[in-house]
């Protein structure tokens, strides 16, 4: 019996040549991530109680974007407590105000190929898009981490989304995990693997497969994996990378607890409506819904490719009277590429507000928060009650372009009929 | 964590999300101001009605969502004896055996009933409902999880491993 991508990583990762699904195994962490609001503010008082020693300083990474820009002296004082304590145990790889920690740690190469990624963070799974082992822990178990470099894990069965031929235009990869999300349903992966494949996969840039890895945990999944190509090699190369690139993948007879296959080109674009990941339904179901804020950001959908197709319907455009738009570059990175190519004066001069990199709204924290009955057509990437502020308000999730679409006439509506034919 | 626990029942659906069990707004803020909104999205009077003891009992995939452990730290601080649910999400399973506060997954809450008095021995997965006078078999701790649930949850059992007590 062959083995899927998630058992040979954490086969290696333990320490064996074999295990199986079901098989409960510890095994040590390549990258230990926290981020600013479940990281050191919380763990500190357990980690120096048990010897406060970190198992490997190079392997730790501390990202804090949750309060950024602090928005409460709670805030503040949260982020100086990170910042201090990065400092304090002399850790190599901190980062701060430079956006969400899944979009930082791929960009500076902490994420490759065949990694043990631990996160406090539901989203940590994102790094699956480069074919790593990505899950979410919580901030005790992180305490176990770091002083020892191990947790235990039960061996995850996989269950295979196959998505071959051609995706249409004007739909994109946040349509194919939202399809994906409704079919599996918010918990019918829990404990489980997602790995997307296939030929309309294959052909998905860097940035659009880390939405579907992103996602995979909206499904209940331990983590999101996509077989790593040429596609993550070079993206790696070109972040300067060039060792740990061997890459991995699943045997052809290895066994698969669910196999759901996909024709790309017969979809449409997807709408979560609220208040789960799984109320998904074809856009033209909710086309005219009328909103008071549109999000474009998060780890989820704020990357170059995002930005450019929302200037492609925004530009030479207005958004849509007595709504805000609010714009949120993934990464100090992505901001700068984005001004260089003049997103940036286009989606301002279509009166968008871009704020900077950070979890802001998204988590419902700072900058952009609703208030009670105000509807959010956003691109990240969970909709649950309260998400964004008011447990009163309501969030709609779709792709970029549906986004910047909804931004134009201040109700929910289709952005194929913004975008130009040929333009992806 | 002690492994008997006794207390009357609240009941919810399906879903109970992170978001729900301590909003993301007031995540910065002090436990005991985070608790006064525990779960106020669903049910604006929990923080004032639970009492020590009470026992959450909830449907499918209770805790999905956020990795965050303000879920437990404000459930923990109302002294929520235990929580039952017919499922839990990854996570949030985990981070409760973690940090001590006891789960236990059965096939069909449906039968326990608002208010029910219950007792949970957390060790057999056995569930009693002394209001109904009926008896529930739930999943047992897989073996490993047995020694850090005996021993409190993973700060006490890593400093056993790690030789701090
Ligand atoms: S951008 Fe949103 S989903 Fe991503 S890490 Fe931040 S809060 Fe979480």
């Amino acid at each position: 019996m062959g083995m899927t991508m998630s058992e040979k990583i954490l086969a290696k990762a333990a320490g064996h040549s074999n295990v199986k699904a079901g098989d409960i195994v510890w095994v040590k962490a390549d990258i230990a991530m926290m981020h600013d609001l479940l990281g050191p503010w919380l763990i500190d008082g357990g980690f120096r109680r048990l010897g406060g020693k970190l198992f490997d300083k190079e392997k730790v990474v501390v990202v804090s974007d949750h309060c950024t820009p602090p928005a409460t002296v709670q805030q503040a004082d949260i982020l100086k407590f990170t910042r201090d304590w990065a400092r304090d145990q002399g850790l190599p790889y901190y980062y701060e105000f430079e956006g969400p920690c899944h979009q930082v740690i791929v960009e500076h190469g902490h994420v490759r190929p065949g990694r043990l990624i631990l996160g406090t963070d539901s989203h940590t799974c994102m790094a699956g898009g480069l074919g790593a082992f990505a899950t979410g822990i919580g901030s005790t178990e992180m305490i176990g981490v770091l002083l020892t470099g191990e947790t235990w894990m039960k061996v995850p069965e996989t269950i295979k989304v196959i998505w071959d031929g051609e995706l249409p235009h004007g739909v994109y990869a946040k349509d194919i995990v939202l399809k994906t999300i409704k079919d599996i349903g918010h918990a019918g992966a829990t404990y489980q693997t997602i790995e997307f494949s296939g030929s309309a996969i294959k052909s998905l840039s860097m940035d659009e497969r880390l939405v579907l890895s992103n996602m995979a945990v909206e499904a209940g999944a331990k983590t999101g994996l996509i077989e790593p190509d040429e596609t993550v090699i070079e993206f790696l190369r070109s972040k300067g990378v060039d060792d740990g690139l061997e890459t991995v993948r699943s045997d052809e007879d290895a066994s698969y607890a669910q196999i759901l296959h996909y024709n790309a080109s017969e979809l449409e674009p997807q709408v979560a409506c609220p208040h789960e990941v799984d109320n998904v339904h074809p856009i033209s179901a909710v086309e005219g819904k009328a909103v008071d804020q549109v999000y474009l950001g998060s780890c989820t959908n704020g990357r170059i490719s995002d930005l450019r197709v929302a200037a492609e319907i925004l530009k030479g455009k207005k958004i849509a009277k007595n709504i805000r738009c609010l714009v949120v570059p993934a990464s100090q990175h992505i901001w700068m590429e984005a001004n260089k190519e003049g997103i940036l004066e286009i989606l301002t001069e279509a009166g968008c507000i871009v704020n900077m990199p950070s979890c802001g709204a998204c988590g419902g924290f700072t900058s952009g928060v609703i208030g009670a009955g105000e509807v959010v057509m956003s691109s990240s990437n969970r909709n649950f009650r309260g998400r964004m502020g008011s447990s009163e308000g309501e969030v709609y999730l779709g792709s970029p372009a549906a986004v910047a679409a909804t931004a134009i006439e201040g109700k929910i509506t289709d952005p194929r009929k913004y975008l130009l034919q040929g333009v992806r | 964590m002690s492994y008997k626990i006794r207390g009357r029942v609240w009941k919810y659906g399906d879903n109970i999300n992170t978001d729900i069990i301590s909003p993301g707004q007031y995540m910065s803020q002090p436990v005991e101001k985070q608790a006064e909104h525990a779960m106020e999205a669903i049910d604006p009077e929990f923080s004032k009605k639970v009492r020590p003891g009470d026992i959450l009992v909830a449907g499918h995939n209770f805790g999905s969502g956020s990795s965050r452990e303000t879920a437990q730290m404000v459930l923990k601080h109302h002294e929520i004896g235990a929580i039952i649910a017919n499922s839990f999400a990854r996570i949030f399973y985990r981070n409760s055996i973690n940090v001590g506060l006891p789960v236990v997954d059965m096939k069909d809450t449906s039968v326990i009933l608002e208010g029910d008095e219950m007792e949970v021995d957390l060790l057999e997965g056995k569930i009693i409902n002394h209001t109904q006078g009926t008896e529930y078999q739930g999943t047992k701790l897989p073996e490993h999880l047995i020694e850090m649930v005996q021993l409190g949850g993973l700060e006490p059992y890593l400093a056993k491993k790690l030789k701090f007590s």
